[in-house]
Order: C-alpha cells, then structure tokens, then sequence
C-alpha cells in the first residue's frame, strides 16, 4: 500500500486539463482522500503548457511535491519538460496518434484515447474522459469513483445522454488499464484513509469571497486581474441569495472609489486586485486613511514588476502593501497561509476595518488564490460579526453628531447618512470634527493624534502572534509568512525526525504582532539557526522582522522564478543549508 | 419648509469677484424650492476651488479626490439610492483627471447630477490649461499656448446618448435660468450634466464674465430636447453666440433601477444574517 501519490495533467490550454483534474480530485475526495492541487498556466486562452496537479493523500496535506507518479500527457511539450520529474515506477500515459510520436522506455504506456472513442461512435471530446479512466486504473483504482453523480454535479448544464456517454467514455479507459497494462506495472493501490469524510473543496479566493460573505459584505466593486478576479466571481455566484451589489469598475482607481462611496453609504464595502490594479488604487487607500471610512482590499499577488508574469505567483508587494498610499494613517495587513487563515482573517478583516475604520488588506497570491484544498470542516465559532455603525433609533436619538467627534479612543461615531437629520460630513483634506476643511496646525494635530496614536495601540493589540508549529523549543526556526505556509509545515515535519526544527508563520504581519503573548524573538534569539522562506527575490518580511525588531535571519531562502515552493525542493533547500553548517 | 438658512455654512474662501459665489446661492435655491432637506441630499466632490463648495454648505458631504467623485457617487447610489447625489466638479477635475470616470457614469446613466463649474482654466494650481481652454491660450505651463483642441462636453455626451444635457451661464442674468435647469436636473430620473460656464478672475483673462455675458443666450422655446440630432448641432454652436438650457433629453431606466437586488429597498436597509450566511460554509 502507498500513501500518496502525485498526478499531473499537461497540456496545451483548452485540452480539458481543468475538466480531468477537476473530476479527478472529487473523485478522490468522495471516496474520502485528502487531496492538494496546483495548476500552472500560461496567461493564453488557447495553446501553450499548462498543467494541473493533483497530490492524493491518505493524511492530511498542504502543498505540492515537485516530482509525480503519473503524468497524462496531453501533448509533446508536456513530455518534454515533465518526463524527467517521474518518481520511481511511476507512469507516463499518453495517446500516440495525439502525440504523434511513440516511446520505448518502460515508465511510458500509450493508451489509445482517440481510438477507444472512435470505436464506441462517441464524439471525440470525450476522449478526455477515456484518459480520465486510465488515469483512476493505473492508480490502482477499480472504479469510477461515482464518475456519473460527480459528473452530473460538475458540469450542471448537461444532459442524461451525455453522461451516460462520458460514464461509459470513462469505463472503457479504466478497462483498457485493466487488460492491457500488466498489474506489476500499476501503482500499488493507496491505503483506505478513515471513513465518512465530508470533504470541502476550497481555494484560497474562494474563501476570501466567503469570508466577505459571512462579514456582511455588500458591496464589491473591482476591475478584473489575474489572480483576483475569481474573487469577483465568487461573490457574483452569492450576490442574489445574499444582496450583494458586485460592480465592475472602469478601472482600480474607480473599484476602490466605489467602494469607498459605498462604504460612507453605509454598508460593508469591498474591492480585490493584484500588484498592478493596487498601483492604481493607491491614493484611494490614502483617502480611506484620512476620512476613516472603513474598506477591505484583496492583493492577491503575481510577479511584478509591471505586468511581470501574470498567471504565476511570487510574495512581492508585501512592502507596497504595507506602505502604498501618501501620507500616515493606521491599516492592518493580513497574509493567511490556507484557506481556514484566509476565511477567517478575512472575517477579522471586516470586523477591523469597521470597529477603527481603517483599510485592512487581505494579501494573498496566486498559488494560494488556485491551490484547491481538501478540508474536513471549516471552523464557523470564531468568525464574528458586530456592527460598529451608529444606524436607527440610536442615531436619531443622539442630540448632536460630528463624523470626527474627537473621542478617548480616537474612534468617532459612524453614522449612516440621511438616515438621520444629522449630516455626515468627510473631507479628503484635513478637517474639523465636524468635516469641514482646516488648515490650522493645532487641529491638524488633534486629528494625526485621534487617527493615529489614539487608534494605532488599540489596532496593534488585535493583532494575534505568530504561530510556531514543531519542536517548542526548536535548534532551528524555519520563518514563513502567507502562502509559504503549507509546504513549510510539511517540510518541518518531515525534517522533524532529523532536527529540533519548527516553523514560524506570520499571518498578520501589521502593525508587527506585539511580543507580550509570544516572544518570538526572544525565541528565534534562542534558537542557534534560524532561516527566512520567501517567495520573492528581496526578503521583504526578513527585511520587515529587521525594521521592526532588529532581529536578522541567519539565511534566507528565496525564489522568485514565478513558481511556487514545491514540497521536495524546500526540503532540498533546508536540508542543504543545514547539512553545510 | 426647507429653507436657505438651513443651508448656510463656513465663510467661503473663494477671490472676490469669482463664479462660484453665484453658482453656490442659486444651488442652495434650487434645492430650498424643491423643499430638499440637508440630510438628504449628499454632495461628492473632488478636487478644484468649486470642490470646496459643500464646506460652504450644510448637507452631507463626500469631499473626495481630484478626479473622483463619480466612481464615489456611483457607489454612494449603489449603497443608497434613497439619497440625491449631486456631484460637484470643476472642468479640470471631471473632464481631465476624472475624464474616464464621466464616460462610464454617463454609460452607467447611475442617477447623479454633475454639476460642473468651467471656468476654462486651472485656478486653484494658478493658470494651467484645462480641457476646455482655447486651442492657442498661452498659460504658464502652455508658453506656446494651449496645444491641445478645446474639449466640448456637451457633444461628447450626446454622443454617448446622455439622458440630461445642459449648460447654464453663473452671471447674474444667467441665474434665474440655471436655477430651472439644476431643479430639472435634480428631477431627471438619471445621469444629469450641467456645464456652467462661470469667470475666474484671477486667472482667465480671455473668457471673462463679461465675455460670457456677450455671447450667451437662451436656447428658444422651439428647441426640441428630445431631438438628438438638433441638440448635438446645438452643442457644436460656441465662438460669437453660445446656447444655455438644456439641450438633450431622454427618458430611460437608470442604473440603480435596473440592478434587481436593490428593486425594493436600497442596499443600506438591506437587513443581513450572519447565522444564515454561516450557513453558507456548513452547506458548502
């Protein structure tokens, strides 16, 4: 019996990878597997190398391998620059008349795709469902998996006939693995995991999109960019049952001003890009900062700098996050590390921005936004919801009312305009309590006081601690921050046999998380090696742990090839280092 | 009843002798005869001398960025389509920087009234071109003159179908006029442009008050605004004689009536359940 095993499903855009690997990884997860994707694409409609990659587990796990045990090859390329990643006794299937070409070596099987469907009269786009079935036999599977429910609940416009066809399309794959390919050559069949699994499916975007949902979220208003915009469409799918207004903006500048105007309306307001768009929306965030009016902002990132590679991932814009904008001003930065991180701080994401009306961000990117998770549950007790808007018969019984009231907090009330005869009243210039533009220096310093050493301290005790995972008083840490999250986990872990090893994740990373619940510095200052893991070329958080602490990173480990960290090659990079010390 | 004094607000901080004092009392005007109370009217404004407006005022008030009152007054109507919007803006910040912005607000037809002061000229940065200075000006940062042709707004709304198109002149003679227009505007079930052409006295020394005054006449009571194309032949009449009054019309649906989540009651009053959105993840 095996544990795991990695399949991976190239070819060019619009070969159906999408389709395969969607249904394989339900399969998977109904019959109780716990499963971890990636894809990788190309930014391109038609043609190119794109590939899909499923890891399916009997335990749980959180990142991908960098090598596989079964590649479906749907074209040449896919051989080309793939075949030299195959596992021992692993397998590369593919269809010679698609290929165009035949190999020799023993880890390849040709299975006649576009035959078998010429043969069953079926149309030949379901040869991508024969594929699917060769791929469930070589992996030791007897079954379809309940091919038939999966299918009817994937693909929701289609009809009996159809899937009586692809069933069928499906069963003739799986037959021909089981005639045609000699048992020794299969893969040993993966240990049953635990039954009565109810799996969740989710991706990092999508469980930004629910946790807006779940925050009360209102308004949404962005201009589409790769990796945000399934944000959008997730939202768009809930917008009718939950009342939600999601708008396309002409461009960022616009989506953040939108929701900026939304959110002074009086709802909980929304707006998600990436590095490029952000660019735009600077100086909205800059005006969030200065009327106080409470907005949640996306980044998911890609690799800059300009359009850079924008279908791929990288950590870059943690800085411009944190400092984009004109002028001082008080805002929380998040980096979730799973899906549960991002569904939750996305929650506190909410709650933050209107209890201090501040711009809170939830950065992310795109391994994070696509990586397709398997969860047993998503914890629904600590999500949260209060509304901090003075709203009702609490604001038309209040006798006097100003929008910058100076308070002992620094919050001043937020009323909800024309819901009252109190007038709201917010300028982008500096103002009186009232709103009303000023230009004398001693409310100047009322106002930085109220908004900024009034509010900051309050903000900065929300902000929880990282989490260190492993050894509790580790030789080595091994710090992380946002996405790195799951394939660090599974490297300490595995290194955990060898080495007093932890990791340390940050996901929320500002205003830097105080040292009074967890003094992680005085732990790393403990630890005799410490090493930084970052998806970007500069270091930004090792260089962010240095302004804010003074504490330096023994060694960082960097990449910035636009692809994410693979399983196997942190623990290269971890091991190496080690080893030369 | 609504009345002026319920509008009065700060001492405005304009040069004696400008536009805006004008079009600031006949606004106030306006809204008192259509018994509008403060509370339910937003302004949204940006940046520019004419942006400094509503802090001369009592209403509520979104003194936004340069350029970007309507992406915000759009979202405000999003939020809240119970309350006038009327978004304030000078030439430089809604044809130029905003430029973007008016063209989809326009396409949208989201139910704001922009009411734009066009002076044809930068006052608050001193003297720079606008969009809608004289091909030729020579300004400070224009020494060989204004390169660039004189932007036309009306036309260009026209042209993208603009349900309310108007000019109005900010002289004394002019006022009783654009008061009709802005009460028509505010009435208009949709986007409203309102092109004021208002002096600046500091820095336009070509298009004076007095240069306005000689070249401004009413559109006649035979002029049919729902007549798309004599109102763009209109709109391209500027040099010895300008029009004012409103030149374009049409009646359609508005953005916020045709978004069917807000068909009853505006998103703002929108009740929401967190147990039932909870639901969402165990159901997921």
């Amino acid at each position: 019996m095996a544990s795991e095993y990695t399949i991976r499903i190239g070819g060019a855009a619009g070969q159906g990878m999408q389709f395969i690997g969607g249904l394989l990884v339900r399969g998977f997860s109904d019959a109780g597997f716990y499963t971890f994707t990636h894809q990788d694409y190309m930014s391109r409609i038609k043609g190119g190398h794109n590939f899909y990659q499923i890891r399916i587990s009997n335990h749980p796990i959180s990142s991908s391998r960098n090598t596989f045990d079964i590649l479906l090859a749907l074209n040449r390329e896919t051989i080309e620059i793939h075949a030299p990643e195959i596992n021992k006794s692993g397998l590369i299937l593919y269809d010679s008349e698609i290929i165009k070409h035949d190999y020799s070596q023993e880890e390849f099987f040709h299975v006649p795709f576009t035959d078998i469907i010429r043969q069953l009269d079926l149309d030949k786009v379901m040869s991508t469902s024969v594929a699917l079935g060769a791929v469930l036999g070589c992996a030791g599977f007897e079954s379809l998996l309940g091919f038939e429910t999966i299918i009817s609940n994937f693909i929701p416009v289609t009809t009996e006939g159809v899937i009586a066809s692809q069933v069928k399309a499906g069963q003739a794959g799986l037959d021909y693995i089981t005639k045609a390919l000699e048992p020794s050559r299969r893969l040993l069949p993966i240990g049953q995991p635990e039954k009565d699994k109810d799996f969740l499916f989710i991706n990092g975007n999508h469980a930004i999109g629910l946790g807006a949902l779940v925050s009360g979220c209102k308004f949404y208003s962005a201009y589409p960019m790769t990796p945000a915009t399934s944000i959008m469409l997730y939202l768009i799918s809930k917008a009718e049952k939950y009342g939600i207004i999601v708008e396309q903006a002409e461009d960022e500048i616009s989506a953040i001003n939108m929701a900026l105007g939304a959110s002074y309306g009086g709802v909980r307001a929304m707006t998600g890009t990436s590095g490029g768009g952000f660019a735009l929306m600077t100086e909205g965030v800059s005006l969030a900062g200065i009327t106080e009016t409470p907005i949640v902002i996306a980044e998911v990132q890609r690799p800059g700098p300009a359009t850079g590679l924008p279908t791929r991932t990288e950590q870059s814009d943690l800085f411009f996050v944190i400092f984009g904008g004109h002028g001082e001003f008080p805002r929380v930065v998040f980096t979730p590390g799973t899906p549960e991180q991002a569904l939750s701080l996305t929650n506190k994401a909410f709650h933050l921005a209107e209890k201090y009306q501040i711009p809170v961000f939830i950065q992310s990117d795109q391994y994070l936004a696509d990586s397709q998770w398997t969860l047993e549950d998503l914890d629904t007790e600590s999500l949260q919801y209060e509304d901090f808007r003075l709203r009702g018969s609490e604001l038309s019984n209040t006798d006097f009312y100003q929008r910058y009231s100076l308070s002992e907090n620094g919050v001043s009330p937020l009323a909800i305009p024309g819901a009252s005869k109190h007038l709201v009243v917010v300028d982008s210039d500096e103002h009186d309590q009232d709103g009303h533009i000023i230009e004398d220096a001693h409310t100047r310093n009322m106002m930085v006081e109220k908004r900024y050493h009034k509010k900051l301290p309050l903000i900065n005790r929300e902000i929880a601690p990282p989490i260190l995972h492993g050894y509790q008083k580790p030789d080595i840490v091994v710090t992380c921050y946002g996405s790195t999250f799951g394939v660090t986990k599974e490297a300490v872990e595995r290194l955990g046999a060898k080495y007093k090893i932890a990791m340390l994740h940050f996901s929320e990373v500002y205003p830097f998380p105080l040292r009074d619940i967890f003094d992680y510095v005085d732990m790393l200052n403990t630890a005799k090696t410490t090493l930084c893991v970052e998806n970007n070329v500069s270091g930004q958080f090792a260089q962010l742990m240095r302004m804010e602490t003074g504490f330096e990173f023994d060694a960082r480990i960097n990449k910035f090839d636009g692809r994410p960290f693979g399983l196997d090659y942190l623990l290269g990079e971890i091991d190496g280092y080690l080893r030369g010390l | 009843m609504v009345t002026l004094e319920d509008y009065k607000g700060q001492e405005p901080a304009w040069c004696p002798g400008c536009g805006n004092f004008a079009i600031l009392n006949i606004i106030k005007r306006a809204l008192t005869e259509l018994e509008i109370a403060p509370h339910q009217l937003t302004i949204v404004s940006g940046i520019g001398q004419g942006a400094k407006m509503p802090h001369y005022m009592k209403c509520n008030t979104f003194n936004g960025l340069h350029g970007r009152t309507l992406p915000v007054a759009t979202g405000l109507r999003m939020a809240n389509h119970d309350m006038l919007v009327i978004a304030i803006a000078g030439d430089g910040d809604c044809y130029g920087e905003g430029g973007n912005h008016l063209l989809h607000a326009i396409r949208r037809n989201v139910n704001v009234k922009l009411f734009v002061h066009n002076n044809q000229i930068y006052g608050l940065t001193k003297g720079q071109a606008s969009p809608t200075t004289t091909e030729g000006t020579i300004t400070k940062t224009q020494p060989f003159g204004s390169l660039s042709s004189q932007l036309n707004p009306l036309a260009m709304a026209i042209s993208l179908d603009c349900g309310f198109v108007a000019r109005g002149f900010a002289g004394a003679s002019g006022l009783p006029f654009l008061k009709e227009i802005m009460k028509e505007a505010i009435r208009h079930k949709g986007f409203a442009l309102v092109d004021i052409l208002q002096n600046c006295i500091s820095f336009n020394k070509v298009n004076t008050f007095h240069w306005y005054k000689d070249r401004t006449y009413e559109l006649p009571d035979d002029h049919d605004p729902y007549d798309r194309i004599s109102a763009f032949q209109k709109s391209l009449e500027w040099g010895d004689t300008i029009p004012t009054g409103i030149f374009y019309r049409k009646d359609k649906k508005s953005f916020e009536e045709k978004i069917p989540g807000i068909k009853d009651t505006p998103l703002v009053l929108q009740p929401f359940s967190f147990s039932d959105a909870k639901m969402e993840i165990s159901g997921n």
